[in-house]
This record gives C-alpha cells, structure tokens and sequence, in this order.
C-alpha cells in the first residue's frame, strides 16, 4: 500500500436499516490523492459506505474523521461542498442547462462569476465536451455525455474529496472507456482523492490505486492494485 | 426579485383603485333586490334622495331579502325597498296578520332599524282572471270561485309548495278546483291561451295591466298584507328620512303594475321609468340623466370583474404558496389541511358568499374574500402535490452535492414544480372568473351584474352581455398562463394540457 496520509478515516462503522445490518463493524482509510475503488456486489453496503462518508447517513455506531476531523452533522452542508459527489444515474437537474447544471455549486458558494465560467471550460475541456453544449439541456446529451457533465459539477469546487457511486455502471464498453481516459486525466491534472463504488473489477483495475471489498456488510479484503489484480484472478467467480 | 416587485405594484394599484372606489362619507347607498320590481323602486329611492341633494350609491341586484337585511344592518346599505309582510314574515317571524304599527316598533327596538311610510300600494299574491272571463261569469272576489269547480287553476310551484300557500288558502276559501302546477314564467302564456283560466301572481306584476286581466278581490283577507316601504338604518339623518317620506302614498297598484310592465315590455332603462314617473308626479325635479354608453359600461364592468379576480387570486397565490410549501416540509399536517380546503371547495358559491354576509356584510371585500377561498384549494393543492412529485433521485442528489434544505428547494423543488403550480393558479383563476359572476348577488359588481338583472328580467340578451364578456374572459386568461408557462418552463418540461 501506498505511503500516504489519510483524508478519510472511518472507524468501527456500524449501521442498520431497521433490523438489517448493512454495515458491520468497518474501519477502513482513504489516502489522500489516491483513488480507492470500493467493490462489491449490489447490495453489500458499498454505496451505504459512500453515504456514511458523505453524511447522509449518520451511522448507528462508529466514527467518521474528514481531514483529521469528525463529521459535524450540524454543518454537513458546508462540509459536503468539500466533496464532489457523483450519483449512478446522473442526478442532472432536468430544468438547468449544463452551463447552471456545473455552475450551481459556484453560485452557492458566492464564487465570481468569472472564475465560475474559466472553471467551467476548461473542465469541459478536460471531459472532452464542446462549449456549445452549455446552452443545451441535460436530455438533449448522450448518457456518457451527461455523466461526464456530472463529473464536472462535482469538481467544480475543486473538492479535495470525490464520491463516485457506480458512475459508469450505466454506459456501454466504449464510452467507459473513454470517460476512464478523462478521469485518469484529470486526475493528472489535479490529484484529489477519489472515492469510486463499483461492482467492476475491470473498471477497479483500471482506475484505482487502493481498494477495499466490501461483502455482506464487512471489509472481505483491502489492499492496493498488485493485490487487486491478484484478487482478481482468486475471487472472479465469487463477486 | 423583480418579479416579486412587479406584482407588489401590481397590487398596489388594483387595491388603490379599490379604495378609490369606497364610497364617500356623504352618499347615501341604495340596495334593491334582483328582481324587476326591486330594481325600479330602487331607483325610485335613488332618485328622490338624489333630489334631496345627496350623493347615491346604487347597489342593486342583491340576492334577496336575506342579502339585502344583513347589508342593512351591517350598515352596507343605508336604505332599500321591502315590503311590509316580508319584515314580519321572514324578518321579524311574526304571525300572519301582524300591523303595520307592530313591525314598526319591532324592528325599530330589535335592530336599530326604521320603515317609511308605505307607498301606497300592497304587493301580494293574488288570483288571476281573464277580464273577458269575469264578466261572462259574474266573478270579481276569491269566495265568487266557489260556484265555478269547473275553473281550471294553473298555480305556481312556488306558490303550489308554501307554508301560507295554495293548501291553506283553498281550504280557507273552500274551493273545490283541483290546480296544475306550472311555472310562473308559463303561466301567463297558458292564461292568454285559455289553457286554464285562474292563475296565481303578484299583484303588481305588469303583465297583470298589459293582458286585460282581473285581479280577484281577497274579499275575505287572506293575504297577508305586502305594503312597498322603505327600509332604513335609524342613524340616518332626520333630513334623509324625510325625504325618504316624499314617497308615502305616492304610488297605487296600477301605477306600479304599470311601471313593470314598461321594465318588462318596453326598451327604457329602470332608471328612466323610475325617473319619469317621479317627475310626473311631481315628486322630484327632472334632471338629466347620466347616460353612461352601453360600451362604457361594459368595458368598467369587465373591469371590476378583473379586478376581483386578479385579487382574489394573487392573495390566494401569496397565501397558497407558502402555505403548500410549509405543508411539504411538515407533512404531518398536509392531509388535514387540504382535506379543509378541500370541504371549503364544496361549498357552493352562492351559499358561501352568502355566508360571508354575517360576517363583512355586502359588496366588494365578502366577495373577495369568499373568492380567495375558491381559490385556495386548487393552488394548495397543485404546490403540494408538485413538490411532493420531484424525481426523489434529484432531491437526494441536491442535498448529497452539498445544498441546504433552502437552496434545494429554491433552486431544484420549486423549479421543477413551477409547472404544478401554474396549472393549480390557471385553474383557480378560471374557476374565480366564473365564479365572480355571482359575486353580483352581493353588490359586488362586475359582470355578474348583467347577468343577475337579465335573469330577474328573463332577459337573455342581458344575460349574455355578461356571460360572453366572462367567457372571453377566461379564454383570454387561459391564453395569458399558456404565454407565462413558455416564458417559465423550459419546453421539455411542460406539462401537456389534459
């Protein structure tokens, strides 16, 4: 595993909805600038962990620590604006155009609007969309297209974390692969630390620096992308 | 912001003309009910008050003696024709055969009210015979139908079903004739046309005098007596009721059988018929009359009527809207509310302007308010529902992208419910342009009023001077949401018209 400090830590997170354990006793890290895939099948809890993380859920037991510091669930707003956060099905709000679908962020955070509109294009450039697609509204883009847009509204703020909860799950073999080539660029560009959900094992492989699996609520495995590949070779009929 | 801006000028203007419009403190207001007689001593009042120097607000077309008494007393008129056995009767509930002394004192130490001296003629049900009729039988009285059991008799439903009607009288008279009901509209056709030959009516009714028939004596007083007065606040000034006392005795039946049937069959206004009698008279000095053009009045009142609608539905906008967003973040009480303005809905208008009469008396402001009532339900309703029915998938991802409750509601709940809730304001300003046509009933002007009066008149082309102008009306306020919504809602987002 790589040498870096953690930006996220959770400690002995445990969580139920109603009598079912979703989260089971799970202490894992996330290091800063690296990309962590989290595994599993549907239903294991992975996307519950991004909740935990993003405090939209605050777990029954454990700890969360963003930057060295617990989750204040006072002003988890202020505290979510830190991180991106890109949804499975796109989450683009219909009634915006994709220019106000990537700038809301900025204009909440009173940002001028210069930097928002320099900020806006050169991440449109980064996910390889043209300016004229700004004016255009969400529905009249491609599926690949609207998650790149996505991606997009979530760094907008440059977040020092982002969430991605199966964000490509939805695309086909071609248009994943192209999306993988914009955000290893962008991660390049500007390393943050990356939180990304998946059932892919391809697609883990591919993005991740660290993984960790997750299975019927508890840690099955974690460690980096030798091991992932190793795993992979043990494990691909089990997940 | 700026729209915000717009409609609270908006507002300001069309409640500064209302306030405008508020009568001053030295005019007298005249009520009449909506029917044809109502209205010519109505403005047989007006116009003797006008005489006497004073300034006079017509309120006429009220929705009956229930309407007209509360404004009384209310103090939202000063003054308007009754008769005397109405006050007993449905007023005073008094006995039958109460004196004209009695009622006087009565109202006078019940509520604070005075009656005139009468006018000089009683306008009571009566029976009805053709003149060519009588003769060649010998009747003049009830008590001659005695000896006629072969008489056909077409009596009103109306007079057919009351307490003190037909059942009573025929026994009190004896008569052996078994009566067909009819309308009473119908019945004066049937009697021309010899289909019956007895039929009930007022006694003033001018068709009485125009066709040549006899009205039966009560020669045994049965009918309880219905002398024209007028009905007044006691706080008026002693000037005031004694020009209102010009009129004692100043009229006789024929006179106003007469008067009704020039309302009824001629083409002059009840203005002029009132306002030529009273200078033949000599009651009052001829003067000119304000001749306002038909278009004139119209077009002031479309206005009104906008205006009441206007109102009324941006008040139900201001109260509605975030009132229906309260509800969406307090669930608990959203189905008991809307459950409450849902029973409101059913009320029906006239009843609930009606109700409105007890509590803010006659004219403009009961009618907004019963208006703005109407207009509740279906905005409340449509903020509600529309809020409740954005994709829960993007009220999740705008809290999870870091926006507060606030801000997801401004920016993406109330957004995408903005179609919702211009349907629910379309529909209640359709249903409040309808609707304000009844507003008439209680003084509230509008084009209700041509509507009302065509209606007491049986006269449809009145009734279409206010029917179509409001009909257009909610086409053209139709037609305005549809441009709204365009300018609002991004086309893909519009919501297809059922």
């Amino acid at each position: 595993m790589t040498d870096r400090p953690n930006l996220v830590e959770l400690r002995h997170i445990s969580h139920s909805f109603g009598s079912q354990k979703v989260l089971d006793d799970i202490s894992v890290n996330l290091k800063q600038n690296a990309i962590t895939a989290i595994l599993g099948k549907s239903g294991s809890g992975k996307s519950t962990l991004l909740q935990v993380i993003n405090g939209m859920i605050c777990p029954n037991r454990g700890e969360v620590l963003f930057d060295g510091h617990p989750l204040d669930y006072h002003r988890i707003q202020a505290q979510r604006l830190q991180m991106g956060y890109v949804v499975q099905q796109v989450g683009l709000f219909p009634h915006m155009t994709i220019a106000e679908n990537i700038s809301l962020l900025g204009k909440i955070k009173a940002k001028p609007a210069h930097e928002i509109t320099e900020r806006t294009k050169s991440l449109m450039d980064m996910v390889g969309l043209p300016l004229t697609y700004l004016r255009k509204f969400p529905y009249q883009l491609s599926g690949g297209e609207q998650q790149r847009v996505g991606l997009c509204r979530a760094m907008l703020l440059q977040p020092p974390l982002l969430l991605m909860d199966e964000p490509f799950a939805s695309l086909d073999y071609a248009t994943k692969q192209g999306i993988y080539g914009h955000l290893l660029a962008i991660q390049q560009k500007e390393s943050r630390t990356i939180a990304l959900v998946t059932h892919d094992w391809e697609e883990a492989i591919r993005l991740a620096d660290d993984f960790i699996w997750i299975a019927n609520g508890k840690v099955k495995e974690s460690g980096d992308k030798a091991m992932l590949k190793e795993m992979k070779s043990t494990y691909l009929s089990t997940l | 912001m700026k729209k915000i801006l717009i409609f609270g000028f908006a507002l300001v203007i069309l409640v500064g003309h209302f306030a405008a419009v508020a009568p001053q403190k030295e005019t007298i207001i005249v009520g009449a009910k909506h029917f044809n007689e109502g209205y010519i001593l109505g403005e047989i009042i007006a116009f003797v008050l006008e005489d006497a120097g004073y300034l006079v607000d017509r309120r006429f077309n009220l929705g009956g003696t229930a309407v007209t008494f509360e404004g009384l007393r209310k103090g939202a008129i000063d003054v308007y024709p009754e008769y005397t056995g109405t006050i007993s009767a449905e007023i005073l509930k008094m006995p039958q055969a109460a004196n004209f002394q009695d009622i006087k004192a009565r109202v006078r130490q019940e509520f604070g009210l005075e009656i005139s001296a009468p006018y000089g003629f009683s306008n009571s049900y009566a029976l009805l015979i053709k003149k060519d009729k009588a003769r060649a039988t010998g009747i003049s009285t009830i008590s001659d139908l005695q000896d006629h059991p072969d008489l056909r008799f077409g009596i009103s439903h109306e007079f057919l079903e009351r307490q003190d009607g037909w059942g009573v009288l025929s026994t009190f008279y004896q008569l052996p004739q078994s009566p067909v009901a009819l309308e009473h509209g119908l019945a004066y056709q049937a009697i021309l046309d010899e289909r019956i030959e007895v039929m009930d009516a007022y006694s003033t009714d001018g068709e009485i005098s125009r066709y040549d028939l006899l009205l039966l004596e009560d020669d045994r007083h049965f009918f309880p007596d219905y002398q024209a007065v007028s009905f007044y606040r006691a706080e008026l000034p002693d000037e005031t009721k004694s020009a209102l006392q010009r009129l004692s005795s100043s009229i006789t039946a024929e006179e106003m059988q007469e008067l009704n049937a020039l309302a009824l069959f001629g083409k002059e206004s009840h203005a002029k018929i009132a306002h030529d009698f009273l200078v033949k008279k000599g009651i009052i000095q001829a003067t000119r009359l304000q001749n306002t053009g038909v278009g004139r009045d119209l077009l002031d009142k479309a206005f009104v009527h906008l205006q009441l609608t206007l109102l009324a539905v941006l008040s139900a906008i201001m109260v509605a809207l975030p009132l229906g967003i309260y509800l969406y973040r307090h669930p608990r009480f959203s189905n008991a509310i809307l459950y409450a303005a849902g029973i409101m809905q059913t009320v029906p208008s006239i009843a609930l302007l009606a109700l409105m009469i007890p509590l803010l008396g006659i004219g403009r402001i009961p009618a907004l308010v019963a208006l703005f009532l109407y207009a509740l339900l279906p905005i409340l309703r449509n903020t509600v529902i529309g809020l409740f029915t954005v994709d829960p998938q993007l009220k999740k991802v705008a809290s999870a992208i870091g926006l507060n409750d606030w801000q997801r509601l401004k920016l993406v709940e109330l957004p995408l419910a903005v179609p919702a809730i211009l349907v629910g304001i379309r529909t209640a300003a359709v249903i409040t342009v309808g609707t304000a046509t009844l507003a008439a009933f209680i003084g509230a002007g509008g084009l209700g009023e041509f509507i009302v009066t065509g209606l007491a008149l049986n006269n449809t082309a009145l009734i279409l001077k206010g029917a179509i102008p409001s009909a257009i009306l909610a086409v053209v306020i139709e037609l305005a949401f549809e441009g709204l919504e365009r300018g609002m809602v991004p086309q893909h987002l519009r919501q297809k018209n059922q």
